[in-house]
């Protein structure tokens, strides 16, 4: 009884404040550059600095038949550009305290800085990016040495159980698709680019209509102008890379068992999943938060670590991209206990498609998602990130002002009915990496 | 319930310490809270900051003080377990705990009109856990996954985990905060209540609380939910000083893996163990003129220069109970000899001792630190852990509004003395990863399995 009344105050405040106001996003600017960019903008005059990314549709899914190119291509942006070799670049940068970080995935690859809006922070600042992505050098001794690092950066990866795993479940997962190989490429791949291949990637995907530019910071919307178009004015125009190809549902289940010297099973399970704007985005979301996406309170942890104690993580989630992306379970557990998880993490997701979440369940969820909303968006650095998911995937500007209806409005019978129609359980891709010795692995279809 | 705290607010105006921003205030049993306004959104950060970690264990318990940290979430005399985590999650919170040599400290973010939620259930777990055996036997199984990913199966965390214990003598710092896994295996639920009982109470703790709220309500809710507490007595700590190292160390660790790694580590001394105040910063100074962005030296000489290694990193901190370690580590370029990338690091650090370091190399390390200062202000959440850290240590959280200023006094003659007087050979301890070869793959697939059947 004295545990009912105590929490009885508390699930009264969680009501309550789950009655307020909805949150709305922060008021998203955007407009086009001279030549085709898009831009989006949020002024956040609080703190004197300014976050700037430009995204580029020049992700591994435009690789072709060099795995790893576009991957190399990002690296070697900030190694010479312009007059400036790779030293005076990051002099450049660290002598104003700017931060410089590029990357590139599956479906992106940026360019992001941050710095400080005094002007000559912003103007060397300004000044280097602009020359960086526009007149990469592409020096022989750099692409040499690139090589190299991306060559160790591999064989870490083969180092590590669970790298091991979650490179071969996508290439099973999307079989020929471009999602299906690493961003990284392999080391054959990689050791045969030459300088042509760089250059001619570098020409063709980083151009203003394959760009999006997202700023949000201590800049006015005329500032914000002036710094948009003297980032692309430099870059051709070009053209958006074309539409990719659609992702194929899996025939088959597939189980693939790799040996690992390790003391603990690495697990996978994988199915082609959804993409940004798909029509059932919002049910399959809010589903898997419940399913897997929640952290300590998911179906998943609760039958895996809670009640059992089987692995320190366990987790579901689907990965929106242009195209459907991965939609993915995964743990870790001694090797000697990797069947008993295994059939554990089956058993939940059977269970939760044909079933679909109770009410409590999904009211539970909303709560989460809704009442988190103000933390979604509390950072510069968190609304950027948004900002350049919202451009590249031609989200509506109005999406996270609509995040929190849209997800209220989720009913238990849309998240059944999206994820029965969605994740065939008879088709997963099942993936382990460990001692096969040790483990005793009865796993769909190995009968057969 | 608004207006109560409305007029306790009232008679608390006069209570707190105002600087910066930041209120200061300690309860009567002992507890301090610490308040800092940032009304960029609506948003709060909440920590409980608890002065114990795994420098406070020894031999046989080792880990003790994580796996408390995992049971904190599994249920009080009021909550079942994992019921704290379900109110957090209804709340809309994000929550987690990290457990440090030093500290243990528990989080939530939330809303900022919910700061009371997490007040509550933090209160309720300081005094009152149940330490259910039944749900100790399943989670002390999770922390050994746990163990298990981050370092068993981790070659260079293994070097890392082995590097630390030799380089270490007597100080618990030699101690891997997650415990070695023969003391998981033996670990009782009667040593966690003895642990819960001998650092959990309010006169060991700090409350941290960032975000957009008003720091006299905090305070009047702390009162509210903390002030009830009783406090403990908490015993000194043994000093357990590390004993004067006299030469050089070295080991090597032998696992599956694909390339080798090297560390290398220089006992040094920290803010409050240092023979002069400013010797710290000079040693974190000395970091950045390594490993402060890509021109600094280590990125400039080993990787684009001499292309030995291509990664390497320098790193120390200022900060922390018992006097520390600077370190550098290096994974070197394919078919480069191990040995070189360790000459090469070697002689970087050679090379303060023997010339100052240029005007140029102090400008670029002020401007970025600078620069850093202002970013930090982006994220509430490292606000707080900053105030924390330096709390929970023993040290005032105003060093970290000084430390800008206290760098930025440190001259290339200091940076050169710190680094005759201790990156010397006889502080030195070297661990190499010595990879073994890794067994040949066996990949075993079957297809098609159940479809159609």
């Amino acid at each position: 009884m004295v545990v009912k009344q105590w929490l009885s105050g508390l699930s009264l405040l969680a009501a309550f404040c789950f009655a307020s106001v909805a949150v709305a996003g922060p008021k998203i600017q955007s407009w086009h550059t001279a030549n085709g960019t898009k831009v989006l903008y949020v002024p956040a005059p609080e703190l004197p600095m300014v976050d700037i990314r430009l995204v580029f549709d020049a992700g591994s899914a435009r690789d072709g038949d060099r795995p790893g190119v576009t991957s190399f291509t990002n690296s070697l942006l900030t190694e010479g550009a312009g007059d400036w070799d790779a030293q005076q670049i990051a002099e450049r940068f660290d002598q104003v305290g700017a931060q410089l970080e590029s990357g590139s995935l599956r479906d992106m690859a940026w360019v992001s800085v941050r710095t400080l809006t005094k002007p000559d922070a912003l103007e060397t600042t300004l000044e280097t990016l602009a020359k960086i992505v526009a007149e990469p050098r592409f020096e022989p001794k750099e692409i040499e040495r690139q090589r190299q690092s991306i060559l160790a950066s591999l064989l870490s990866d083969e180092q590590s159980p669970g790298s091991v795993g979650k490179k071969r479940l996508y290439q099973l997962v999307f079989g020929d698709h471009p999602y299906a190989g690493d961003p990284e490429g392999t080391r054959e791949s990689v050791q045969s680019i030459t300088r042509e291949d760089l250059q001619a990637t570098h020409r063709r995907l980083y151009v203003a209509k394959n760009a999006i530019l997202a700023i949000v910071g201590e800049v006015d919307r005329k500032q914000a102008e002036a710094i948009a178009e003297r980032l692309t004015a430099p870059l051709p125009a070009g053209e958006h890379a074309p539409k990719l190809p659609a992702v194929e549902p899996l025939a088959h289940a597939v189980v693939e068992r790799i040996a690992f010297p390790s003391t603990q099973s690495h697990l996978y399970l994988g199915q082609p999943g959804m993409r940004r704007g798909d029509p059932d985005y919002f049910p399959l979301y809010v589903g898997n938060h419940i399913l897997g996406g929640s952290g300590l309170v998911s179906l998943l942890s609760a039958e895996v670590r809670e009640k059992r104690g089987l692995s320190y993580s366990v987790y579901s989630y689907f990965l929106p991209m242009r195209q459907p992306g991965l939609f993915q379970l995964g743990l870790q557990t001694k090797n000697e206990q990797a069947g008993e998880a295994l059939q554990v993490m089956q058993q939940t997701l059977q269970r939760y498609i044909k079933e679909g979440p109770t009410a409590d369940e999904l009211k539970a969820a909303k709560q989460n998602i809704t009442g988190g909303f103000p933390l979604r968006i509390d950072s510069n650095s968190n609304i950027l990130q948004y900002l350049a998911v919202i451009g590249f995937y031609d989200l509506p500007l109005d999406y996270l002002d609509r995040f929190t209806q849209r997800v209220e409005a989720v009913t238990r019978e849309q998240i059944r009915d999206a994820f029965s129609r969605r994740i065939d359980p008879q088709h997963l891709v099942t993936v382990q990496v460990g001692r096969l010795d040790e483990s005793l692995l009865p796993v769909v279809g190995e009968k057969n | 319930m608004r207006s109560l705290i409305t007029s306790v607010m009232l008679a608390l105006l006069a209570l707190g310490q105002v600087e910066a921003g930041v209120v200061e205030h300690r309860l009567d049993n002992g507890m301090k809270v610490i308040v800092k306004q940032d009304t960029r959104a609506p948003i709060v950060v909440s920590q409980v900051w608890y002065k114990v970690g795994s420098s406070y264990e020894y031999g046989g318990i080792t880990g003790v003080s994580h796996v408390l940290e995992h049971m904190m979430f599994k249920g009080t005399e009021n909550l079942e377990p994992g019921e704290f985590s379900r109110i957090i999650a209804a709340n809309g919170g994000e929550e987690n705990a990290f457990t440090g040599r030093d500290y243990t400290a528990y989080f939530q973010t939330l809303s900022n009109d919910r700061l009371e939620v997490s007040f509550k259930l933090e209160a309720d777990r300081m005094r009152h856990l149940s330490l259910l055996p039944e749900e100790f036997l399943k989670e002390v199984e999770v922390v050994k996954e746990e163990r298990r990913m981050r370092t068993e199966d981790k070659p260079t965390s293994l070097t890392y985990e082995q590097f630390l214990t030799g380089a270490y003598e007597a100080s618990p710092y030699r101690i891997p905060v997650i415990g070695w896994m023969a003391d998981l295996d033996a670990l009782q639920v009667e040593d966690l209540q003895h642990w819960y009982r001998k650092w959990y109470a309010p006169n060991n703790a700090t409350l941290v609380v960032v975000g957009d709220v008003d720091p006299q309500q905090v305070i009047a809710l702390a009162e509210k939910h903390f002030g009830p507490l009783k406090s403990e007595p908490i015993g000194e700590l043994k000093p357990r000083t590390e004993p004067e190292q006299r030469g050089m160390k070295r080991f090597t660790v032998r696992a599956p893996a694909r390339q080798p790694y090297l560390i290398l580590g220089f006992k040094t001394p920290v803010v409050g163990t240092a023979d002069e105040p400013w010797e710290p910063y000079a040693l974190e100074m000395l970091a950045y003129v390594l490993d402060g962005g890509d021109s600094a030296r280590l990125t400039n000489n080993l990787i684009r220069g001499s292309q030995l290694a291509v990664s390497a990193d320098a790193s120390y901190s200022a900060f922390s109970r018992l006097s520390s370690l600077f370190t550098l580590d290096a994974i070197p370029t394919p078919d480069t000899p191990i040995e070189k990338v360790e000459e090469a690091l070697l002689q970087e650090i050679e090379r303060f001792k023997q010339e100052p370091v240029s005007e140029q190399e102090m400008e670029r390390v002020r401007n970025q630190i600078i620069a850093a200062k202002v970013f930090e202000k982006d994220s509430v959440f490292y606000q707080a852990m900053l105030i924390g850290q330096l709390e929970t240590i023993g040290l005032d959280w105003r060093l970290a509004d000084d430390y800008v200023e206290n760098l930025k006094q440190v001259t290339p003659e200091q940076i050169q003395q710190v680094a005759k007087k201790y990156l010397v050979q006889r502080n030195l301890s070297v661990a190499v990863l010595d990879p073994l070869p890794m067994e040949q793959k066996l990949t075993h697939q079957v297809a098609g399995g159940r479809h159609g059947g």
